[in-house]
């Protein structure tokens, strides 16, 4: 599509929005995927379907092209605020009609005496790209706030970020509590962090590295069986 | 004027308002290298003698040590590698590690005054950190985060900097041992990220009067051509009153990027150093070649 062709939205029909939702997704246009949203809703469409054909599709796209290196972390900041237009819409109605909608749910945050998170939030924003709710715990973490979320939240994956040698060990140290408290046979635990490599990750019982945000979003994704 | 003097037994660096920007290599550290890692883990330093080399004839003055191995002797690996690169160059060290034992172990094994790197204002790291660089009488990189993390105002994050350069103070450290590290977050994640830490290093330069320095890898974390974004960023930093920084001198254009900068920034006094590095002399000339003898006058 031409880049001076003025798109009229409601103009279009179903099948060419969705395309046109996903382009504006990839072009981070917020305003738009928003709109497009109200539109589809307005049309009956149901909140799932939006979530999975329009902002989760175009989200893996996103993805795909992140993971190759040919989209740059801004842009899939903007793809990521784009998508959190849309959810603006779809999460009260979703959340209202008790349904099961999302991919799943992750519960992820920074391990204690860690302070980074910039890392963790590109995670955070690939896995709600991919259909997750994600219940960020944000940065340094102890152990009781694991718990606490995970008793509250009943995640489907916990992920835990660390950026230091010195407070990588505490994951070990949470994973080998909730093996202890009998969760952890329910429960994969995913880490990352710069400093992390699959040895470590298999030494302190990890269920999955994710070495990357997108490729930890497809990791997170092929947990869930919702993988092709 | 405040200046930072780090040491190895033979040979002596500056970190100072009206010196030239200090480099210092960071190479010499496994994180996110495979090979490295591997070979380090099982006492094999062949590459780190190799690293230690290749960023002192690129250019750095100082040069990081760092063996964050996963599950491995780390105060251990720390000291060997210490002990090697001592004798490979003369350039001074900062010893970087998270974890005390290994600051300890490489401070007992190191000749000279050296940087550690680091303490943050997390109240249980100072009380650990600083009175080991007093007992051994280094200087100490200073992160401006402290419990609650990094704040994204540069104005909070000169306080955190001033509670751990008094909190030095307490310990006998002074002001000029103490180089802050302001916080370089990614631009492409944090877009005010570049001028947030121009401001804040004007005002550690000019109201806390300390040096400064920063890992200056992550600037261009995610962007393309990422390493243009370091080359640019380090001479404006450099302008704004940053003092050194820790980096890969053999990313090309780096090293004249930050020498230029020393040149406009006004402390390459004659241009001399720029002119040595990039001076390209006639092989058959009737001069003599550019070859000054650089007698002392009286």
């Amino acid at each position: 599509m031409s880049d001076n062709e003025n798109i009229i939205l409601k103009d279009l029909n179903d099948d060419d929005l969705v395309e046109q939702m996903k382009d504006d997704l990839y072009d981070g246009m917020a305003a738009e995927v928003f709109e497009g949203t109200q539109i589809l809703l307005d049309r009956g469409w149901d909140a799932n379907l939006i979530l999975s054909d329009a902002l989760v599709e175009g989200m893996r796209i996103v993805g795909i092209d992140f993971r190759d290196g040919i989209l740059f972390v801004p842009e899939v900041l903007q793809c990521a605020g784009a998508m959190k237009g849309g959810m603006g819409l779809l999460r009260p109605i979703l959340a209202a009609s008790g349904e099961k909608a999302s991919t799943g749910k992750y519960v992820i945050g920074t391990v204690k005496g860690d302070i980074h998170d910039i890392g963790k939030n590109l995670v955070g924003m690939m896995l709600e790209g991919a259909g997750f709710e994600v219940i960020d715990l944000g940065i340094n973490n102890p152990l009781e706030n694991y718990l606490e979320a995970i008793d509250e939240h009943k995640p489907d994956i916990l992920g835990m970020s660390a950026l230091l040698t010195t407070t990588m060990p505490y994951m070990g140290v949470v994973i080998e509590e909730l093996d202890k408290r009998g969760i952890l046979k329910d429960l994969p635990v995913m880490v990352g962090g710069a400093p992390l490599n699959q040895e470590f990750a298999d030494a302190i019982n990890a269920h999955t590295y994710g070495r990357d945000a997108a490729l930890s979003a497809e990791l997170a994704k092929t947990i869930m069986g919702k993988n092709s | 004027m405040t200046r930072t003097v780090l040491s190895s037994a033979t040979s002596e660096v500056v970190i100072g308002f009206d010196e030239p920007f200090v480099m210092i290599g960071e190479r010499i550290n496994p994180t996110g290298r495979k090979l490295l890692t591997a070979e380090m883990k099982k006492g094999d330093y062949s590459r780190v003698e190799k690293d230690t080399l290749a960023q002192v004839a690129a250019g750095a003055q100082m040069l990081d040590v760092n063996a964050g191995i996963p599950l491995a002797d780390e105060p251990k690996i720390l000291a060997e590698t210490i002990q090697l690169v001592q004798s490979l160059t003369d350039a001074p060290l900062s010893i970087d590690s998270s974890i005390i034992e290994a600051l300890e172990a490489g401070l007992a094994v190191y000749q000279g005054k050296a940087l550690v790197n680091s303490t943050t204002a997390e109240e249980e790291v100072m009380e650990r950190v600083l009175p080991l660089v007093k007992k051994y009488n280094a200087a100490v990189v200073a992160i401006s985060n402290d419990e609650t993390g990094i704040s994204e105002n540069p104005d909070e994050r000169f306080e955190i900097a001033k509670l751990i350069v008094e909190r030095a103070a307490d310990h006998g450290i002074k002001r000029e041992d103490v180089v802050v590290d302001p916080l370089v977050m990614p631009i492409g994640a944090v877009n005010s990220a570049g001028r947030d830490v121009f401001h804040l290093v004007r005002r550690l330069r000019t109201e806390l009067k300390v040096n400064t320095t920063c890992g200056a890898s992550n600037v261009g974390f995610g962007l393309p051509n990422r390493h243009a974004i370091n080359n640019s960023f380090l001479p404006m930093v450099a302008q704004a009153g940053m003092t050194s920084a820790i980096l890969n001198p053999l990313h090309d254009g780096l090293v004249p990027a930050i020498k230029a900068g020393d040149v406009l920034n006004g402390v390459d006094p004659n241009c001399a150093e720029w002119i040595k590095a990039y001076r390209e002399p006639t092989p058959e000339g009737e001069g003599r070649g550019g070859r000054r003898r650089g007698r002392r006058r009286g």
